[in-house]
């Protein structure tokens, strides 16, 4: 046990010297206890994941000078964790990562929070989505997959995804729209297992997040066909052959009107200060410099873009309409 | 074939440098006290200490963590046995005849034969990967949905129908367990239900606090009831209880053969440790001509499960390994280190990244001579552990109840749900309901729901599916077979005994 | 081993009216599990809906809970469920661990740990005071130093550790 404290904190000590000249100017507020970081998804997840490599590089970098502890709240589609953080109103010593959920578990079960509840800090990432099929069937564009779709009855075609009336589902359903077309829809738990069923033919296509099928595709098990976002992507490292993130076209360009991208953000308590809140921000701002962190968003093709303060929660304000829209429209409400 | 040898040999090479055996010690050691601590399983362990790993070599790091995994794993045996507390949901099955040898005074044989049997199961499950590891991989890729509802359908059925108890309690006991499965959110239509709008059901009813509760809570009522001097008997600290079990063991080669193939069968499809040992014990009690005293101390009891549990454990790194979908939770955040690491699991890790990957699998193999080694030595000192009188260890109990209910989900409202537990756990007892179905029901029930939802979901509704392939009708007719199997044991005893019309 | 107790003296609940008493609560479970199941549909809507499998399993318990009754209702009305000696003992542990259980809300989970252990100690096993008090600090010490410094699991905590500044 010893040891490896030792060895931690050498280890620590060591990365730290590089790291010095990032250390914090001295602000106005500082944690003087351990921050809890609260996931509202279970371990192994992509929130939890982004979670614990952020609690690993605010470690090594020693951009904090308390500890910050990882707690996965997982229960009700992470509606147990947003309560949480709900009902801790004013402690500085909490943060929350989100994904999707902060927009439909509310909506999909009526558990009572809003993100008005919590207090924007701001925004890390977006998570792309990208439309994958199984690489020996015979569609090499998404124009050939649709047409395969259109010429076969309502509900042939399976496709899976992560959870239920959640993101994957909405995709799944604006996808229909667009395609006109029905598939059917088969929930898994996680986006690692979509990933699987889809090489093992379980399924026909999924819209895996990039990170959760990147190896299979590197394999030549799984193909993407296009990307759910405005722009191609702008990562050039090969994969398999000459292909890249980057030569992944748009699902709009190819006809298919469907954009969806996911937050990866950070929420405090109500009731924090201001002062506290900037405190996060520029931390997050360091994190952002860090190679590891750099490295994560190339591996994970994620949308870099950053965002704090009123910009953010303008962003949110849009995004919110946006699920709500969607939803309504798939008839994913709550009844009551 | 060939050159899985040649690159194991390399991986020696990286595994056995100094400091990589240095962080097997510790990785094990630390491994044994999280395993030891309830509520604090392998998955949360490993999970913890990941952040710390960033700034290693990828192959240290996940020798590391891999020996945690593996020191957890043994070392959930140990409260299983001592407090009837099993430390991590696979350890269930332990409990059942692990604790009544402890009872008996025979801890320390109870603990060796599990810790044994572990070393057994997991390096059956080495050696299938270190020769078989692409085939294995391939076949993992024929599960689907149907199949693992068949694999969960075999566990209910290995192990339903075996316990003295009357029917109609048995049956309520293992509905009740898959009522209070359901309760939290459907992982399928995404609605919350028996919920009735409390907040503190989201989470549902974690399987670990309901055994908290039920085996230990209530076998601390149960033990209060025969007054405090009584305290089974207390184990005599003696060195030598590992070679004396030793000789035993070698007499129960079917069990332990059996339970590796169900084990590694387990772990690959991948439904994962706890459904291995459940199955396993339940077989082994059908087959063994010893079958009737389980339940009662049997060793034969404890070498089942823990077997299966540790075949199905270590094979399950290998489905993450090489497809990058993980057979259990604790490979689940392995998952996200190797990624961390900037290691992609799936088809080309092999192929990329083979320094990794047999220095991971030639750590295996010593991490676990290591690990064995590292836990025979505490047998004496954890069998001493119950010659603490009651008065003291009671509370202490108590307490470690409490805080490994509170870690499941960092809830205080569990450890409430914990106490809740304890006296119905109490109360079923005295009024023989089997609490072992209930037990199982709440395990296995959730995945099981959700696999079968999903075929149907994939077959629009017709069941046809489950019989739509050989694997799968294959593993419903198992099933099935499994069963029945006490029925068809009765024709067969009645057909014996009736005299042959001449 | 209930009728071994019989006639040692003492009387005791009997087990007949323990056994009606838990197939009426099973029975009681059984209804809120329909109830709960209906709440959100357990029909068939292109596949089982959210309450389709609980329906069923609550279904299945009232019938067998029935059975339960109507077997129990039959049973040897003498045979004792334990003495209320026996009883006694259970409640003694019982009790505190209640009132502890009830204390970690509000105070934490380490101050309740503490007394819970003292008061075992010193009222039901007759230790000394400072054997007490050493075992007593001595757990959740250990349980504060492994979880919380190493593992940093936090643990619940109240007032006194904020006042300790914990």
């Amino acid at each position: 046990m010893k040891h490896l404290q030792a060895f931690g904190l050498g280890a620590v000590t060591a990365l730290g010297m590089t790291a010095m000249s990032m250390l914090p100017a001295a602000a106005a507020w500082q944690p003087t206890r351990p921050v809890e970081f609260i996931v509202p998804a279970g371990t192994g997840g992509g929130a939890d994941q982004m979670a614990r490599t952020l609690q690993g590089i605010i470690a090594k970098h020693d951009l904090m000078p308390t500890q910050l502890v990882v707690i996965n709240k997982s229960g009700g589609a992470g509606g147990e964790g947003f309560l949480d953080v709900k009902s801790s109103k004013g402690n500085p010593h909490k943060i929350v990562i989100t994904l999707s959920n902060l927009f439909t578990t509310p909506l999909a079960t009526g558990i009572p929070f809003n993100w008005k509840d919590l207090t924007p800090v701001a925004m890390l990432a977006l998570d792309e989505f990208v439309l994958w099929v199984n690489a020996q069937e015979p569609y090499k564009t998404v124009q050939e997959y649709v047409d395969a779709i259109k010429a076969k009855p309502d509900g042939t075609f399976k496709m899976g995804g992560t959870g239920s009336k959640q993101e994957d589902q909405i995709i799944t359903v604006a996808f229909q729209k667009a395609v006109g077309k029905k598939l059917t829809y088969i929930p898994y738990k996680g986006g690692g297992e979509v990933a699987v069923q889809l090489v093992g033919g379980h399924i026909n296509s999924s819209v895996n997040n990039p990170i959760e099928a990147v190896s299979q595709w590197r394999g030549d098990k799984l193909r993407p066909l296009c990307v759910f976002d405005e722009k191609q992507l702008p990562y050039t490292d090969k994969i398999l052959g000459d292909q890249s993130w980057s030569s992944i076209p748009t699902c709009k360009s190819a006809g298919v009107d469907v954009e969806y991208l996911m937050l990866r953000g950070i929420f405090m308590p109500p009731g924090v200060s201001d002062e506290q809140v900037a405190y996060f921000v520029d931390v997050f701002k360091k994190v952002r410099e860090t190679p590891e962190w750099k490295q994560l968003m190339k591996d994970g093709a994620f949308n870099q873009s950053f965002m704090a303060g009123d910009e953010f929660k303008a962003w949110i304000e849009q995004a919110e309409a946006n699920h709500k829209d969607l939803m309504q429209e798939a008839g994913f409400i709550a009844g009551n | 074939m060939f050159d899985n040898f040649l690159n194991l040999y390399h991986g020696f090479g990286i595994a056995a440098d100094p400091f990589n055996i240095l962080l097997m010690v510790i990785g094990i050691l630390l491994g044994v006290i999280i395993g030891v601590l309830p509520g604090l399983g392998g998955a949360n362990g490993v999970a913890i200490l990941l952040p710390l790993t960033f700034s290693m070599s990828p192959t240290s790091a996940i020798i590391l963590l891999s020996c945690i995994y593996w020191g957890a794993l043994f070392g959930g045996a140990i409260t299983s046995v001592l407090f009837n507390i099993p430390g991590e949901p696979w350890s269930v099955a332990t409990t059942f005849d692990g604790h009544p040898m402890a009872r008996s005074g025979r801890a320390g044989e109870a603990l060796t034969a599990a810790f044994t049997s572990s070393f057994v199961g997991a390096f059956f499950a080495i050696i299938m990967i270190t020769l078989i590891a692409p085939l294995v991989a391939q076949f993992a890729l024929q599960f689907g949905p149907a199949e693992k509802f068949a694999v969960y359908f075999l566990a209910f059925a290995s192990f339903v129908g075996m316990s003295k108890e009357p029917p109609a309690k048995t049956v309520v006991s293992m509905m009740i367990g898959f009522a209070l499965a359901c309760v939290g959110l459907d992982m399928v239509t995404g609605q919350l239900r028996l919920t009735f709008g409390f907040t503190e059901l989201l989470n549902g009813f974690d399987f670990l606090i309901a055994v908290i509760g039920l085996f230990g809570i209530g076998e601390i009522l149960l033990t209060m009831e025969e007054g405090l001097e009584f305290r089974g008997k207390a184990a005599k600290i003696d060195p030598k209880v590992v070679w004396k079990t030793w000789k035993t063991l070698p007499r129960f080669w079917v069990t332990s053969l059996r339970s590796c193939i169900i084990g590694c069968w387990m772990g690959i499809t991948p439904a994962g440790a706890t459904p291995a040992s459940f199955m396993s014990y339940g077989i082994a009690k059908r087959v063994s001509k010893n079958g009737k005293n389980f339940g009662n101390g049997e060793i034969e009891g404890v070498v089942a499960p823990e077997t299966a549990a540790h075949a199905a454990g270590t094979s399950a790194l290998l489905p993450m390994l090489a497809l990058g979908v993980p057979g259990s939770p604790t490979a689940a955040v392995l998952l996200g280190g190797l990624l961390i690491w900037g290691l992609q699991p799936g088809p080309m890790l092999f192929v990329e990244q083979s320094e990794f990957v047999w220095g991971l699998i030639a750590s295996m193999y010593l991490g676990n001579v290591v690990g064995l080694a590292l836990v025979l030595t505490t047998v004496p000192l954890f069998a001493a552990i119950l010659r603490i009188p009651f008065s003291i260890i009671a509370p202490v109990i108590l307490v470690i109840c409490a805080i490994g209910a509170y870690t499941v989900n960092n809830n205080v409202f569990d450890v409430l749900m914990m106490m809740v537990f304890g006296v119905l756990g109490y109360l079923l007892k005295k009024t023989n309901y089997p609490l072992a179905p209930l037990v199982l029901a709440i395990v296995l029930g959730p995945s099981a729901e959700e696999a079968f939802r999903q075929s149907l979901l994939t077959s629009g509704g017709s069941v046809t599916i489950f019989w739509s392939n050989p694997l799968v009708s294959t593993i419903m007719g198992l099933g099935l077979l499994a069963g029945l199997w006490p029925l068809v044991s009765l024709l067969l005893a009645k057909l014996r005994t009736t005299p042959q019309p001449a | 081993m209930e009728q071994a107790h019989q006639g040692a003296g003492g009387g005791g609940p009997k087990q007949r009216a323990v056994e009606l008493g838990t197939a009426l609560l099973t029975l009681l479970f059984g209804f809120i599990v329909v109830y709960g199941s209906l709440r959100v549909g357990a029909g068939w809507d292109g596949g089982p809906q959210a309450g389709f499998f609980p329906f069923y399993v609550g279904l299945i318990i009232i019938g067998c809970s029935v059975l339960n009754l109507v077997s129990a209702y039959r049973e040897d009305p003498v045979a004792l469920f334990a003495e209320y000696s026996q009883l006694g003992q259970v409640l003694k542990v019982l009790v505190p661990s209640c009132i502890y259980v009830a204390l970690v809300p509000a105070l934490g989970i380490y101050v309740p740990s503490i007394l819970l252990i003292f008061v075992f100690m010193v009222w039901l096993g007759k230790y000394g005071i400072p054997l007490s008090l050493a075992v007593a600090f001595g757990v959740p010490i250990f349980f504060y130093i492994t979880l919380e410094r190493w593992f940093l699991i936090p643990l619940p905590k109240g007032p006194v550790e904020a006042l300790l500044g914990l």
